[in-house]
Parts: structure tokens; C-alpha cells; sequence
């Protein structure tokens, strides 16, 4: 038998180390934010004295500012354009009988799983010779792109929650295809469709090396603009541009949390407890309804 | 009604075009250009093979990948441990901790380190001012240690995360009934619990090997010049070579070796038809 020391030493030993892992993980954001109300003239930590003067002169900075607006002039179309394409597109293949699904999917999911520098490179090649390197329109399309596998992946991982013998009902009950999904179904995955809009949202704001291809010096995104500047002279401007995206990303995880949270509800109790069995009603439930439809119906 | 069950393939169309014209065409006129440019024929993949500094750089992208994956394992274990062990208020604080860094710009978290690590920074100033461990500042940034620390707080997350869902799915009762069998604590962790944890620790680590071998920002901002990665030869080859052939071969390699290693373990992460 095991004497009563390591018994009692391995937990607190285990939790020591995690809380060191912690701080590793969470200090560099929380030294960034401190950094950026700064007294002190140069990059220094810990900060002499605190102040607002960076996020002054960030305000009067027509460079920032530009990028900044250059970032949400990108994102909002980007996003929008990205949710409605990934959502169409997960509807599609979690419930129409398509063939050579599993390889949509891939060609779908690929921009996520290729490293970025590829696309990057592949991007810049074929927009310039289309007259769309450096344009607003280029980040547009190369932002929504890149989003667009988070989105059907979000959305797909709801669907599968989601009984289409719901929808098959209303069907029967005289609703139109179109109306049963808008009244139905979709209520349903709303909370993941929204999931998937931050997510595209976050990806284009924080995105950066497609960015660095296909910008020019007019069009220029935060990020980008923060790169250009990390690698020349660093001043304190950066830390605050840095916590102002800091925050961005940590509203949107919140948010995200709160709507994952009501979403996975039925989820993780059925996982964690004895509830297994009538809440995985869509995968374990006999297939009826247009499922069974033979693919030759149409 | 029945009939109309098979429009909803249509719904696919639109995601198709704008990832087909917009990111797979591109792709594949970037890996064309290997065997393309600037005559058919293998002569970029024979230059890189030829080439020590290629071969150096392929080696560090392979070399700098494996460290940050061992880095991870040792220090996400214990972290998902405690997650998949916790209470549910302690668990969801550590899944939002784990999931601030994932979410928030990799570009600001190698920025923080760039302050934290540089030669007046908070560690050095602490090792030499505040507690007087060290009489000269250490070199932690612009080399292989800055390289190994940003990257694996990049990828931790990615680590933490798969291994924490299989964790969570361990039946308790399993090693219960190891340690009501007089297996010790240390044995019936190595005999039962770690096994049963393989998938998780396999699928992480596999999913922080592949995203580090095609790296950019963090060993760029953070390494030294025999830091070099794949990804930093691809955009070196571009932007001050104009030599996109060779781009294209770099990217075909780097290509291989990441969807070769996923493809290995995709089906049980994404689980897609």
C-alpha cells in the first residue's frame, strides 16, 4: 500500500501545476491589457503609472482609425455572406441524400484543415491575376472563404441534434418545405447559426496571413497594420490595438458560451448521466419520413 | 412532398462555388506551379532537395513541431485532468480559460510574449532584479526557446480540448474497480487510466503536430535566423524571389505531410460522412 503522503502530495502537486499552466495560458493576455494603459513613454511592464494617452493617440491616429474601419468593412460582409452560404450549405448535407456527400464535405471543410500560409500563397497568385489583390473586395471573398467550414461545422453539429421527423411533421400537417424549415427547424439551430457568425466574425477581424498577401498599403486591416508596426519600432499604440482585439475575441467567446450553453443543455446530460436513450432520438430513433425517399425521386 | 426532399441538395451550390473558385482552384495552381515553373519537369523539388538550406528549414519545421507537441502533452495532461475531474462550476472556469486563448488573435499573444521575453522584460527583470537568480538577462527571444514558448501556447488549446472530451467520457467505475482489486494509484493510472486516454492524447497531438508544421507569425516574430519553418520559405520565396515554383513545391510538401497526418484522424475528430 501507498503511505497517506503521496496520496495527499499528488493532488496538491497536480493542482499547483495547473494553476502554473493557467497563469502561462491567460498572463500574456492580461500583461498586454495593463501594458496598454501605460504611463510610461516606451514598452515597459509593470507600468509606472497608469494612463489613457495610448488609446489617445490611437483615437487620432487616421492610420488606426482607417484600419479599423478597413477591419469592419471586411468582416460584416464577410460574415454575413459566410454564415448564409455555411448554413445552406449544412442544411444540404445533413439532410438531403446528395451524391458524393463525403466528398463535398471535404472540398467544404478543406480551407480549415490546409495551412493558412497555402491558401495565402494560392490566394495571392490567382487575385492578382484577377485584379483582386489588394482590393477590398479580394479580403472580402478571402475572408468568407475561410469561414465558411466553422460555420458548417457549427451548424452540422446541431442538425445532427435535431429530429427531421419534426420538420417531416409539419410537412404532413400542409406546411410548405420552405415554411416548415423557417418555422421549425430553424428556431431549433438558431442558437449554432448565431455561433457560426461569431465565429466567422472573429476569424475575419483576427485574421492576418491571407491579410498580408492580399492588402496594400491602402487597404489595410488592423491586424496587418499591427504587423507591419510589431516588426519596426514597438510602442504602447500596439498593446492597446492589442486589448482593443482582445476584447473583441472575449466578447464573442462569452456570447458564444452563453449560446453553446442552451444549446448543448440536452447534450450534456445525456452524456454525463444515466438520461442516455430517448434524448438521442434522432440517431437511435427508426428513419422515416423523406430520408427513406429513394434518391431517384427527383 | 416526397419529391421535394432532394431540393435541399441544392442548398450546397453556393458553398461549393465559393470555396471551389475562390480557394480550391488557387490551391492547385500553387502546387501546379512546382512542376510548371519555370519549365515542366521536377527541377524545384531537385533544387530543395539539393539545397542545405531547404533541407535545414524542412528539418527545423519537423524538429520545432515535435517539441511543441511533447510541450503540450506534458503540460495538458494534468490540465484536462483536472477538467474532466472537476466540479461543474472549477470545470467551466478552466474550459472559458482554455478557450480565451484559442479564440483571441495569434498575432496579440506573440506580441505579449514578445514584451514578456525580450531582454529587459518581466521574466528577466524578475530572474535578475526582483529575486537576483541571475546576474545576466537570458536570450529568450529571437531563438529556438522564444520559438518553443510561443508556439505552444498557441497550441495548447488544441491539445487541452480533445484529449479533455475523452477524459470526460472514462468510465469511473473502471478504475474503482482497479483500486478496490489493491492496484496502487501510480499502476492504475499506467495500466488503466492512461490507456483508455490514448484516443484523446493521439488525437491532440496529432492536431498540434499538423497546425505547427505550417506555422508562420509565431516563429517569425519570435525565432532567430536558424529558426527558418516551411511556412516562413514559402513566403520568403514569394515576396523576395518572385520564384513561385519553388513556392509551390515547399507548399506541396508542406501539404503532404498535413493531410496525410489528418486525413489519419479526421473521421474521429470531425466525424463527417
Amino acid at each position: 500500500m501507498t503511505g497517506a503522503y503521496p496520496e495527499r502530495l499528488w493532488p496538491s502537486l497536480r493542482a499547483a501545476f495547473c494553476l502554473a499552466v493557467i497563469v502561462f495560458l491567460v498572463s500574456p493576455m492580461v500583461i498586454v491589457a495593463i501594458v496598454s494603459f501605460s504611463s510610461a513613454p516606451f514598452l515597459t511592464f509593470p507600468p509606472p503609472g497608469l494612463s489613457l494617452q495610448w488609446y489617445r493617440k490611437l483615437a487620432s491616429s487616421s492610420v488606426w482609425l482607417d484600419a479599423i474601419a478597413t477591419s469592419a468593412t471586411i468582416m460584416v460582409p464577410s460574415a454575413t455572406v459566410a454564415t448564409a452560404a455555411g448554413t445552406a450549405a449544412a442544411v444540404g448535407l445533413a439532410r438531403a441524400r446528395i451524391p458524393g456527400a463525403g466528398l463535398i464535405a471535404s472540398l467544404i471543410m478543406a480551407p480549415m484543415i490546409v495551412p493558412v500560409i497555402i491558401t495565402a500563397a494560392a490566394m495571392l497568385g490567382v487575385f492578382r491575376a484577377w485584379g483582386l489583390q489588394g482590393t477590398r473586395a479580394g479580403l472580402i471573398l478571402a475572408h468568407t472563404t475561410l469561414a465558411i467550414p466553422y460555420v458548417v461545422f457549427t451548424v452540422l453539429a446541431a442538425l445532427r441534434l435535431v429530429d427531421d421527423r419534426l420538420e417531416s411533421a409539419a410537412l404532413t400537417l400542409g406546411a410548405t418545405r420552405w415554411r416548415a424549415f423557417w418555422r421549425v427547424t430553424f428556431p431549433l439551430i438558431l442558437p449554432a447559426v448565431l455561433s457560426g457568425l461569431l465565429f466567422a466574425m472573429v476569424i475575419s477581424f483576427d485574421e492576418l496571413v491571407v491579410s498580408i498577401f492580399l492588402s496594400s498599403p491602402t487597404v489595410r486591416p488592423v491586424t496587418v497594420q499591427m504587423w507591419s508596426d510589431v516588426r519596426g519600432d514597438v510602442d504602447p499604440t500596439i498593446a492597446a490595438i492589442g486589448t482593443l482585439l482582445l476584447a473583441f475575441s472575449v466578447c464573442a467567446l462569452l456570447l458564444e458560451t452563453a449560446l453553446n450553453r442552451q444549446r448543448t443543455r440536452p447534450l450534456e446530460t445525456a452524456g454525463t448521466g444515466p438520461k442516455t436513450g430517448p434524448r438521442t432520438g434522432p440517431r437511435t430513433g427508426p428513419r422515416t419520413g423523406p430520408r427513406t425517399v429513394p434518391r431517384a425521386a427527383r | 412532398m416526397n419529391d421535394r426532399g432532394d431540393a435541399r441538395a441544392w442548398l450546397v451550390v453556393p458553398a461549393i462555388l465559393i470555396v471551389g473558385v475562390l480557394f480550391a482552384y488557387p490551391v492547385s495552381w500553387l502546387l501546379a506551379r512546382s512542376v510548371t515553373e519555370p519549365v515542366v519537369g521536377p527541377q524545384n523539388f531537385k533544387q530543395l532537395i539539393e539545397t542545405p538550406v531547404y533541407l535545414k528549414a524542412l528539418w527545423n519545421t519537423i524538429l520545432i513541431s515535435g517539441s511543441v507537441t511533447l510541450v503540450c502533452v506534458l503540460l495538458g495532461y494534468p490540465l484536462a485532468y483536472t477538467m474532466a475531474h472537476a466540479g461543474e462550476r472549477l470545470r467551466r472556469l478552466l474550459i472559458f480559460v482554455v478557450l480565451i486563448p484559442f479564440w483571441s488573435s495569434i498575432l496579440v499573444r506573440t506580441f505579449a510574449w514578445m514584451v514578456l521575453l525580450q531582454q529587459k522584460g518581466l521574466i528577466n527583470k524578475t530572474l535578475t532584479d526582483y529575486l537576483g537568480l541571475i546576474d545576466q538577462p537570458l536570450t529568450l527571444i529571437y531563438n529556438r526557446t522564444g520559438v518553443l514558448i510561443g508556439m505552444s501556447h498557441v497550441l495548447l488549446p488544441f491539445m487541452v480540448l480533445p484529449l479533455y472530451s475523452v477524459l470526460t467520457r472514462i468510465e469511473p467505475s473502471l478504475t474503482q474497480a482497479a483500486a478496490s482489486l489493491g492496484a496502487p494509484p501510480h499502476r492504475n493510472f499506467l495500466r488503466i487510466y492512461l490507456p483508455l486516454s490514448l484516443p484523446g492524447l493521439v488525437a491532440g497531438g496529432v492536431l498540434v503536430f499538423v497546425i505547427g508544421l505550417g506555422y508562420y507569425i509565431t516563429p517569425a516574430l519570435l525565432g532567430g535566423p536558424g529558426d527558418t519553418m516551411i511556412a516562413q520559405l514559402i513566403e520568403m520565396q514569394i515576396a523576395d524571389f518572385g520564384n513561385w515554383g519553388l513556392a509551390g513545391a515547399l507548399a506541396v510538401i508542406l501539404l503532404l505531410g498535413t493531410t496525410t497526418t489528418f486525413v489519419f484522424v479526421s473521421r474521429s475528430l470531425i466525424g463527417v460522412r
